[in-house]
């Protein structure tokens, strides 16, 4: 028995950890904030270290790992708050187009020179404005579509229908939102043909539910970069003559914080592991992670914001980035109360 | 991730099922108190069979297995699976031993560890007392050498089993000019001592858990002391980490989940089950989502024990914490689901569960404040667990002279 992650795993959390802290500073952060970059040069960067491609069987050039290995890498990359479509199309598109046996794309995404966007609104929740589909052609608007960059998009449809329609087909327009490092982008089709890539709810479903735990582990690495911050500003600030961190009140925040993201590190590793071997638990345990990671993380975001005093709520130390991070991943493929109440339906709680 | 125990184990589950399924029986009723025979019977069978006291040496009475964390899970997996009694784990069995152990003479460890193990010798804990809280080691019950005893004056509070312990180990101050921390003793003496007085401490659930115990001029052999003089303070500290941990297990935290679901599928308000009420059954998830973390902090704090591979220190710190305070939400809303039936108390006819949502409810509550309170553990994940300093000590002059008394703290 060993809980945790292997000594590959570990290599690889190790290498892309010093990959980022080199190449992706807060600096790179503020410039893409600026409108100064953009996130193209870092998604080729962990493409190289073969983070594209991860669930992509090797058959296309894929790493061809697990969901364990997945999740670790987004929590490497939620504590550098590094840019970048990983979720959207190195997980949830890949996962999508292979299991549905469109493997056309696959080759190209695991390289990170095709990046494939998600648009899944209307299977979380029909808005106004949503899309219909006549004859093989759709109209409508999806909201929040992931990666405002993205080469082409997988539509989810209310039914459980996705459909796959290059950028080119398609008006764009990018929405802001509060995190700045992951761009989403609101999709405009008018009677545009689109085509059809699988009629499986099931398959939406679970495709989602990978969306969910890959979240959950951003979460938990923004998180704890600001955990660890919050400690390293309350060593070195002084108030009194003494530094702040001999406080009680501001340790007991520390060890508050401490307290309810340690547990949530074995929970995500054991969220997914179970997509890789232990299906049946997969998607409640993922549900539950992003439900809870969720409610942790904003605790968290408050509070190590709370420790840094003002300075916390200045540019200046750029500590909101994560803030915005953590409450990104808060709201996207539903919010708290929606997965909760999805995870009663899965616990068989009570008919949907 | 390997989260099997390999089919080496699998023998070892059978071994266990078979003695379950050939000596369940025998196991001691509900009534059966701690000294009954039936319980004795029990924890002899247990120990010989391997299943209580397993690492224990041969020579002191255990059944001198090699550890093995995996054997003891499945052993705790089937026992628990099959609701059958894990035998008696007083503070003698979980604290005392592993210390004679350690620290014991080889004297004291063939006294002493195996009557505790085969439940013949029951031991309480005399360690807080009224002015020694969280400060634990500003202590104040002495013991002064007297030719060949000590002789112990003061009082301990919170002591759990001390109307039927047999016998008391004891935190005693016998260097008085030392600092606090090197002026403690660790005495072993018997409970029908002439001069012990126990008062039993009424607790907010209406009964007596706890007790007070007063010494009047207790005479001890002076050989009843493990380790030397003055370093009981150590022999303590090495059984209080043994103590945290095991208040708040992730397992019984999903078990009384499970009984909030049942309550909330059996009652019913205005005709609709609870579990078709939207605001309960999202807390009923939120509290099912941080039970399964601790679950998992579980699994990994286990898997580290065998396989060495990984910094769980901080992991292992916040479960008293957060595992106490889980479980009182748990029994919170228990409560909360049952609307008015949740305020029966006592005898009343219309309880759920005899009564143990409240009980628990309140029992919890003091488990969030002994062993450690909630606040002294934020001081310890702090400090031993991020690095962060200690707060100052206030100058003697200047804490004596607040007029609140304040910070005691080391």
């Amino acid at each position: 028995m060993d809980f945790g992650l292997s000594q590959d795993q570990r290599l690889l959390d190790e290498s892309l950890r010093k990959f980022l802290t080199s190449e992706v500073p807060l600096d790179s952060v503020r410039k893409l904030a600026a409108g100064e970059s953009s996130d193209a040069s870092v998604w080729q960067g962990l493409a190289s270290m073969g983070l594209a491609g991860v669930l992509i069987p090797e058959a296309y050039g894929g790493a061809q790992l697990g969901m364990l290995d997945a999740v670790a890498i987004a929590e490497a990359l939620g504590y550098a708050a590094c840019p970048g479509p990983f979720m959207s199309t190195a997980v949830m598109a890949s996962y999508y187009l292979e299991q549905a046996g469109a493997t056309d794309p696959l080759a190209a995404m695991a390289a990170g020179t095709y990046r494939v966007g998600i648009a899944f609104s209307d299977a979380i929740g029909t808005r106004k404005g949503h899309i219909v589909e006549v004859d093989s052609a759709l109209s409508g608007q999806s909201l929040f579509a992931l990666d405002a960059e993205a080469d082409a998009y997988l539509i989810g449809l209310g039914d459980g229908r996705v459909f796959m329609i290059e950028a080119s087909e398609v008006v764009r327009t990018p929405l802001t939102t509060v995190d700045v490092t992951r761009s989403v982008c609101e999709l405009t089709l008018n009677d545009t043909p689109a085509c059809l890539v699988s009629s499986d709810p099931e398959l939406l479903k679970q495709t989602l539910y990978r969306g969910r735990a890959i979240q959950a582990a951003d979460t938990l690495g923004a998180a704890q970069y600001m955990l660890d911050e919050a400690v390293a500003y309350a060593l070195e600030r002084k108030q009194f003559n003494r530094v702040i961190g001999s406080f009680q009140a501001v340790k007991h925040m520390c060890a508050e914080m401490a307290s309810q993201l340690e547990p949530c590190r074995a929970f995500v590793w054991y969220a997914g592991h179970a997509f890789d071997e232990a299906a049946d638990e997969a998607a409640l345990t993922a549900c539950h992670a992003k439900a809870h990671l969720a409610e942790v993380g904003q605790f968290v975001a408050k509070t190590s914001t709370e420790v840094h005093g003002g300075m916390g709520f200045t540019d200046l130390v750029g500590l909101h980035y994560w803030f915005k991070r953590i409450g990104f991943n808060r709201q996207l493929l539903g919010s708290p109360e929606a997965v909760r109440q999805e995870a009663a339906v899965l616990d068989e709680l009570r008919r949907p | 991730m390997d989260l099997s125990y390999g089919s080496e184990y699998d023998l070892f589950r059978e071994e266990v099922r078979s003695f379950i399924r050939e000596f369940k029986d025998k196991q001691p009723k509900a009534d059966d108190g701690i000294k009954s025979q039936a319980m004795r019977d029990w924890q002899s069978l247990l120990v010989q069979h391997g299943y209580h006291s397993r690492t224990i040496p041969e020579a002191y009475g255990g059944f001198g297995a090699e550890p093995d964390i995996i054997k003891s899970r499945i052993i705790a997996e089937e026992f628990g699976a099959q609701r059958v009694h894990r035998g008696f784990n007083g503070q003698g069995v979980t604290m005392l031993t592993p210390v004679l152990l350690e620290m014991g003479t080889e004297e004291q460890k063939k006294t002493f560890i195996e009557p505790t193990i085969r439940a013949e010798m029951i031991w309480c804990q005399g360690y807080s007392e009224p002015g020694a809280g969280s400060d634990l080691a500003s202590l104040t019950t002495k013991a002064e050498l007297d030719g060949d005893d000590w002789v112990v004056n003061g009082q301990k509070i919170w002591t759990s089993t001390a109307h039927h312990a047999d016998w008391i180990f004891c935190l005693v101050r016998t260097e008085p000019e030392a600092p606090k921390h090197l002026g403690i003793s660790f005495l072993l003496f018997r409970m029908d001592t002439p001069g012990i007085e126990i008062r039993p401490l009424v607790d907010m659930t209406g009964d007596a858990n706890f007790n007070e115990v007063f010494f009047t001029d207790v005479r001890v052999p002076k050989t009843q002391i493990v380790g030397e003089r003055g370093q009981g303070w150590q022999v303590a500290n090495a059984i209080l980490g043994h103590e945290r941990g095991s208040l708040a297990t992730p397992d019984a935290a999903l078990n009384r989940l499970n009984g909030v679901k049942r309550l909330m599928r059996e009652e019913s308000i205005n005709g609709a089950p609870i579990m078709d009420n939207p605001i309960f059954r999202d807390r009923l998830m939120k509290l099912e989502g941080r039970a399964l973390a601790m679950q998992y902090n579980d699994m990994r704090l286990l898997s580290a024990k065998i396989n060495k591979n990984q910094d769980v220190r901080l992991a292992a710190m916040i479960v008293k914490l957060a595992g106490t305070e889980l479980r009182h939400e748990i029994e919170c809303l228990g409560i909360d689901v049952m609307g008015e039936i949740g305020l029966s108390y006592g005898d009343n006819p219309h309880l759920r569960g005899h009564g143990s949502w409240q009980y628990q409810y309140m029992f919890y509550l003091g488990l969030i404040i002994g062993g450690g309170t909630s606040q002294i553990q934020k001081n310890i994940i702090s400090e031993r667990g991020l690095d962060m300093p200690k707060e100052p000590k206030i100058p003697l002059k200047v804490a004596q002279a607040a007029p609140d008394g304040a910070s005691r703290e080391a």
